[in-house]
Order: C-alpha cells, then structure tokens, then sequence
C-alpha cells in the first residue's frame, strides 16, 4: 500500500510553533543539566564523606530516584509542585507551573544520575593525590576544590555531556502533562492537520539530528582530549 | 495542607467484581508482560548486531552501527508514536495491524518498539564485552582450526555473555521503567492504571505511592533474578566470582 505523503504542514507558521516548543525543550534541558550537576556533585561528595547520615540519605536519594520511570517521577510533581508552590507562595491556582514542575523534576531526578558519574570521576583520581592534598596542609573542603574536583570534571566531561543528550532526549517525556514542548507542538500540529505521520517523522529527524551532531562532538572532543 | 487520606480506596469496588487493588495489580501485570517480552526480543536482536559490530566486514559492522545511531539518538517516546501512528500506514502489513483489536495495537507497538530500542543498548554492551578479551583467545581459536562463526560460538561469546551479567542487569531493569512510557499510548500498564485511579477516586497520593511501590518491587525482583544468574554463570579467577 501506498501511502501518500504530503509535507505542507511543515511550513513557515508551523516552523515559527515548533522553535517555540524547542525553545521550552531546551529550555528544561539546560536548566536541569546546570542544576543537575551542582546538586549531583554535592550529592557524591556526600556519599563519599565520612560522615554516615550524609550517606545514607545521598545513597537513598539516588537509589529512589533510580529504581522509578521517569514518567512516575513527572507525574508526581506535576501533583506536588503546583500545590507546594501555590501554598508557599500564596498563587492563584491559575498560574501554570507546568514549565516549573517539569524544570524541577528533571533536575532533581538527573541530579541522581549526575551524582553517580561524579562519583565514579571523584573515585578515579588517584588516592595520592588526596593524600598529597592533606600533606599540604589543605582542608577537605580545599582539596575536593582545589585538586580532586577540577581533574575528576576533566575526565568526566564526555560523560556528563553524553547523560545531557540523553536528558534533551528524555524532555520529550513532558507530554504526559501536556506541555508543548517541541515534541508536544509537533503532535499537536500533526493531529490537528490530519498529518501525523508527517509531523511524528520530522520530529524524529529533528531530534536525530541534533543527538546525533551532539555525540558526534562528544566523540571529537574525547578522542582530542581538553587540554 | 489539609489531604484527607484513605487508604482503605483501594478496597473499594471500581468495577463489576473488581476494586481498584485489581486495577494496580491488573496493570502491574502488563507492566511485567511487556518488559518481559521486549526483553526477549533486545536480547535477540541486541546479540546478533553486537556480534556483527565485532566482525570483520564493513558492510555489516556498518549496519548495526547506524541502528545503535538512530535508536540512540530519537526519543523512545518518538519511536513509540512512530510504531503507534506510522509503521501502520508505512509496513507492507500495516493493513492487518489495523484491522487488530486496538488494544493488540498498543501492545504490539510497545513492545516491539521497547525490544527495538533496547536491542541497540545491549548491542552496545555486547559489542564492549567481545572488545574486552584479550585478542589472543580469538586468534587461539582460529589458529586451532576453528572456523570464525566457530569461535564465537565457542570461545568469544561463552566468556563474553558472561562478562556483561551486571552490565545487562541495568538494561532489563531499564525495560521495565521505559515501558510506562507505553501509559501514552493509552496501553493500560502500571503508571496509566495509577493515572486512571486518580481520575476515578481523586486520591492522587495513595494511588501514586502504591504505583511507585510497585516498581520498586519489579527491580527488586528484576535485581535477585540478576544477581542469581551473575552468581551462577561468573568466571572462576575473575573479580566478583566466588
């Protein structure tokens, strides 16, 4: 069977739509890479702190947010964000706290992600350096700053860009609250024209496209190192 | 905040015969089903296209390659619409698939589409454990008269597959927690069931603290399962056997 395509609903208007929900994609996505890492790093410096307490909770944080769907994880702050934030704040219940919800989600639930590659990247810098470190005279807070953490990033940064490729990916998930983020408007547009298949394979080619020049740069920036 | 919990919603009736407990475990079940098949076909397919990214022919090294690419790089939520909403209008037999019963559709479209994407990340897993031993095991077997497909079979693969347990241990626990994107589809697994409890009962906490125990105890499950088939099959002398 054939079916016959037609591409017109890709046109200038609906082009002007979709960078307006790619907007928002990018926009959830920068924030939660930004938050991610600083939560995630505190996170790991937690877990590999001497102080049990801290421990414990990094290691319950991270193991929660690891063993739920991220769709559970969104659904359960689009309930719990708006009404916390509308309490606290005293909004009307009309603001829409979608794009804020989602913001927060993803980056408490990538922080997770995040703190177990920052681990991995704190563990791998030799124990001689830490030790040379304490040798100094330097503080643990100092030698995490000054010597452990800018060798750890260096060597983790094909990692956190990749799991930020992934996490780009992963704000298409954001449907399920119905906010039109580029994925959301390209199936909006798709249904309302009667053209989803059209829509859907853009889409998909879109964010081929941008994943795959992404980790194509990833892969460049590894094989040259940072020097 | 004033919530008024109740717990006891669950008991309560939903349907004929059925309360809303049957509801979650009803959905759980799927939840189980779907992961389970994909699995099957992620590991089916995964296997064979990380043995052809080891072998030493362009052409077909070339074409897993660009399978791992773009089942990597478009959203699974992406694929799943293009399963659901395209592949019917595109496959020579997409006539028949929507002649189905609509619920088949869903299931079909999730679990080929799960088992698909899944495939590319145990292609990668497998390709890495192959790449992991030492060369000279290969050019053992070959040198011993062993044809190549003869030694993967009987040298490369054995130590491989064995290598990969915990590596593969996160991927099946990733089936599981990808298949709840299957919930937009409108497939009735474990978090479109705790979506449908909300909407019919208004008790949003209950019902999503249930859901997410549920999943806690899928990979629970999911991770003795593993742990058990890592404890069986580790190789004598390698770390974490016994």
């Amino acid at each position: 069977m054939a079916y016959s395509f037609d591409f017109s609903s890709i046109n200038a208007d609906n082009l002007v739509v979709l960078a307006e929900g790619m907007r928002i994609s990018l926009q959830i996505t920068v924030t939660a890479v930004v938050v991610g890492i600083v939560w995630g790093t505190l996170l790991a410096m937690m877990r590999l702190s001497s102080v049990k307490p801290l421990q414990w909770f990094a290691a319950g944080y991270v193991n929660t947010f690891r063993s739920i769907p991220l769709v559970m994880v969104l659904l359960w702050f689009f309930l719990i964000v708006p009404q916390l934030l509308q309490n606290l704040l005293h909004l009307s219940p009309n603001n829409d706290l979608r794009l804020t919800s989602a913001m927060v989600a993803f980056s408490l639930f990538e922080a997770a992600y995040y703190s177990e590659i920052i681990r991995a990247g704190i563990q791998s810098v030799s124990k001689g350096q830490v030790n040379a470190a304490l040798a100094l005279g330097m503080s643990y807070g100092q030698s995490m700053r000054l010597v452990i953490l800018p060798q750890a990033f260096r060597n983790m940064i094909p990692l956190l860009l990749t799991q930020g490729i992934v996490l780009f990916q992963d704000t298409s998930l954001v449907y399920v609250s119905a906010l039109a983020d580029f994925f959301g408007q390209a199936y909006g547009i798709g249904e309302r024209d009667g053209r989803i298949v059209e829509l859907l394979l853009f889409a998909g080619a879109v964010y081929f496209v941008i994943c795959f020049s992404a980790s194509l740069l990833v892969r460049r920036f590894q094989k040259k190192g940072i020097s | 905040m004033n919530y008024h919990w109740n717990w006891d919603v669950f008991f309560q009736s939903a349907a004929k015969n059925q309360t809303y407990l049957d509801w979650l475990l009803a959905g759980a079940l799927t939840t189980v089903f779907i992961g389970l098949a994909a699995w099957f076909i992620a590991l089916a397919l995964g296997d064979v296209l990380g043995v052809l990214r080891t072998v030493p022919s362009k052409l077909l090294s070339g074409i897993a390659a660009a399978y791992v690419e773009i089942f990597r790089n478009i959203p699974l939520l992406v694929q799943l619409f293009i399963w659901y909403f395209v592949m019917p209008d595109l496959l020579p037999f997409g006539d028949a698939i929507k002649q189905m019963n609509p619920v088949w559709q869903q299931y079909i479209a999730a679990i080929l589409c799960l088992g698909t994407f899944t495939a590319a990340r145990v292609c990668e897993q497998v390709r890495s454990g192959i790449i992991s031993l030492p060369r000279g095991q290969k050019n053992a077997g070959l040198a011993l008269g062993l044809t190549l497909p003869q030694t993967y079979r009987h040298v490369i693969l054995p130590m491989a597959f064995r290598i990969i347990v915990p590596p593969l241990t996160s991927e099946f626990l990733n089936v599981f927690k990808n298949s709840a994107v299957a919930s937009t589809i409108g497939l009735l697994e474990l978090a479109a069931q705790g979506r449908q409890l909300v909407d019919y009962t208004a008790q949003p906490y209950e019902s999503f603290i249930a859901v997410t125990l549920l999943y806690v105890l899928i990979n629970i499950a999911v991770m003795a399962l593993m742990r058990w088939i890592e404890s069986r099959t580790s190789v004598p002398g390698y770390i974490g056997s016994k």
